[in-house]
C-alpha cells in the first residue's frame, strides 16, 4: 500500500482560471493502475461530499487515445511507450508527490480540470487525412505490390492513437508528429498517392490555422508518444510540404 | 495579391514554409563561418599572409565581391532572425507554461537558441563596427596600415575578448543544436543518419569555437603578435 500526495489541477468551467490542489491519496495499493488509483480517489471525495476529479478515459487498454493527463509533467507518464491507462502504482514510491495536470496547449481548451478539448486534431484529420474514393475492401495478397519498408513505415505511422502527448509534451505545443503520422501514413501507401501533395498541404494548413506552435526539432513527442512513432516522419513531412508548395504555387 | 509575391507569401504564411527559410539562411550562414574562420587563422601564419588575404577579399572580382559577400549575408541575417522572431512569438502564444515543467530528453542548447540566438545577434552589429565600420578611430589608422596590427591591438583589450568568447560560447550552442535542425527541418534526416548528424552538429560547433577563440586567447593570454 502506498501513500502519496496528489497535486490535481481542477478548474470547474473553459472560463475558469483553475489552480492546483493538494490531495491526500492513502492506502493505494500497488497492483492499482494510476486511473483506478484516480478512481479510489475520487470514490473518497464523493465520499465526503466533494466534487470528483474530472478526467477523460475510455478502453484503459492503451489502444483508443482517450486518456490523456501529465503526470509529473509528462504526457501518460515518464515510462517509454504507455498511455496514462497503462501506467501502474508499483512505478511510484511511498510518500511521493505526483503533480497531475491536463494536456496543455493554447489550441487544447481546458473543458473541466484534466478533461482538454482535443477537437483541433479532428479538424486537422477532416481536412485532409483520408482518401477521397473508395479504395475498396481488402485485396488479394500481393495483388498490389508494396515495399515492404514501406508497408512497415505506413503502419508504424498508422499506430498513431491521436491522443494528443506529441503536442501536450512540444516545448512549443507544435502539431508536427501526429500531422506527419497521419501524412505519412496514407503518403507511404499506392491508395494514397493521387492526394499525396493535397493532402500535405491541407493538413499542414489547417495545424496552422488551430494556433498549435511551430516545431523547434527538440523531438519531447517522439520521447512522449505512447506508440513510439518516429520524428521521421516529420523530416518527411517537410519534404512532402516543400516539393508540394513549389508545385502548388509555381507550376499546376 | 500580386500574383509574382503570392508564392512568397505561401512560404512566409505557412509554418513549415517559414522554417525552411530559417534552415537554408543558416545553411548560409554556417557555411560562411567556415570560410570566415580559414581566413582568420590566417593571422596565425604571419603578417604579410593574413594582410595580403585582406587586400584579396576587398579587390577581388574588382572589388564587388565583398560587396556580394555582404549583401548575401544580410539577407540571410536579416531573413533568419525575422523568421525566428515570428515563430518564437507563435511557440509562446501557443504553449502554456505547466506548473510542473519537466523536460524528456531535449537539449538545454535547443531551449536557448532564441537568447543565443540574439546574443549572437548583438555581438554581429558589435564586431561589424569593431573591425568592418572601425568606429574606434586608432584602429581605423592601423587598419589602414595593417588589417593585422588591427586585430592584434583589437584583441589587445580584456573586455572585448569576454564578449567575444561569451559570444562564440552561445555561437558553439546555437550550432550544436541549429546544424542538426537544418536537417531535419529540410526533410534529409532519419533514423539511421541521425547519430551521423547529430556527431556533425556538434563538432562542427567545436571546430567553431576552438578555431574562433584560439585567436583572441593566442593574442590575450599568450601575446600572440604584442
Amino acid at each position: 500500500m502506498l501513500n502519496l500526495t496528489l497535486k490535481v489541477w481542477r478548474q470547474k468551467t473553459p472560463q475558469d482560471q483553475g489552480s492546483i490542489e493538494t490531495y491526500d491519496a492513502k492506502n493505494i495499493p500497488e497492483e492499482a493502475s494510476f486511473l483506478e488509483m484516480l478512481d479510489i480517489v475520487n470514490g473518497r471525495i464523493i465520499e465526503t461530499g466533494g466534487e470528483p476529479i474530472h478526467f477523460d478515459h475510455d478502453c484503459r487498454e492503451g489502444i483508443c487515445g482517450m486518456c490523456s493527463l501529465t503526470i509529473n509533467g509528462v504526457p501518460h507518464s515518464k515510462e517509454k511507450g504507455i498511455t496514462t491507462c497503462q501506467v501502474h502504482m508499483r512505478k511510484f514510491q511511498e510518500g511521493d508527490t505526483i503533480w497531475i495536470e491536463p494536456f496543455r496547449a493554447r489550441a487544447f481548451p481546458v473543458i473541466r480540470d484534466l478533461i482538454v478539448d482535443r477537437s483541433a486534431m479532428d479538424r486537422i484529420i477532416a481536412s485532409g487525412g483520408y482518401i477521397d474514393v473508395r479504395t475498396g475492401s481488402a485485396v488479394d495478397a500481393n495483388s498490389l505490390p508494396i515495399p515492404k519498408t514501406d508497408a512497415d513505415s505506413a503502419f508504424d505511422a498508422a499506430a498513431c492513437i491521436g491522443c494528443g502527448a506529441c503536442i501536450a509534451a512540444c516545448k512549443n505545443s507544435s502539431a508536427m508528429l501526429f500531422t506527419a503520422a497521419k501524412v505519412s501514413h496514407l503518403g507511404h501507401l499506392p491508395q494514397g498517392q493521387p492526394e499525396r501533395d493535397k493532402r500535405v498541404l491541407a493538413m499542414v494548413r489547417q495545424m496552422d490555422a488551430e494556433g498549435f506552435g511551430n516545431c523547434t526539432n527538440q523531438y519531447e513527442c517522439e520521447a512522449a508518444c505512447p506508440k513510439e512513432i518516429s520524428v521521421d516522419h516529420i523530416a518527411r513531412m517537410n519534404r512532402d510540404f516543400a516539393t508540394a508548395l513549389v508545385k502548388e504555387q509555381l507550376l499546376s | 495579391m500580386n500574383a509574382s509575391i503570392r508564392p512568397l507569401c505561401a512560404i512566409w504564411n505557412s509554418s513549415i514554409g517559414k522554417k525552411y527559410l530559417v534552415a537554408l539562411t543558416g545553411l548560409v550562414l554556417v557555411l560562411f563561418l567556415a570560410g570566415h574562420l580559414t581566413g582568420n587563422l590566417l593571422v596565425f601564419v604571419g603578417q604579410e599572409d593574413f594582410d595580403e588575404y585582406a587586400k584579396f577579399l576587398h579587390t577581388m572580382l574588382h572589388g564587388a565581391g565583398v560587396w556580394i559577400a555582404r549583401i548575401t549575408l544580410l539577407a540571410c541575417l536579416v531573413i533568419h532572425v525575422v523568421a525566428t522572431i515570428a515563430l518564437t512569438r507563435q511557440n509562446a502564444a501557443a504553449s502554456p507554461k505547466y506548473q510542473h515543467e519537466k523536460t524528456i530528453q531535449a537539449t538545454r542548447s535547443s531551449r536557448i537558441m532564441i537568447i543565443s540566438g540574439l546574443t549572437i545577434l548583438a555581438f554581429v552589429v558589435y564586431h561589424l563596427l569593431h573591425f568592418t565600420v572601425r568606429v574606434d578611430s586608432n584602429l581605423a589608422e592601423l587598419a589602414k596600415e595593417s588589417p593585422y596590427q588591427m586585430v592584434i591591438a583589437g584583441f589587445s583589450s580584456g573586455i572585448v575578448v569576454l564578449f567575444y568568447v561569451i559570444a562564440i560560447s552561445l555561437l558553439c550552442s546555437h550550432l550544436s543544436h541549429g546544424v542538426q535542425s537544418i536537417f531535419q527541418t529540410l526533410g534529409l534526416r532519419s533514423k539511421k543518419s541521425a547519430p551521423l548528424i547529430s556527431f556533425i552538429s556538434k563538432a562542427y560547433a567545436l571546430i567553431i569555437w576552438l578555431g574562433f577563440l584560439s585567436i583572441p586567447v593566442a593574442i590575450y593570454f599568450f601575446k600572440f603578435g604584442r
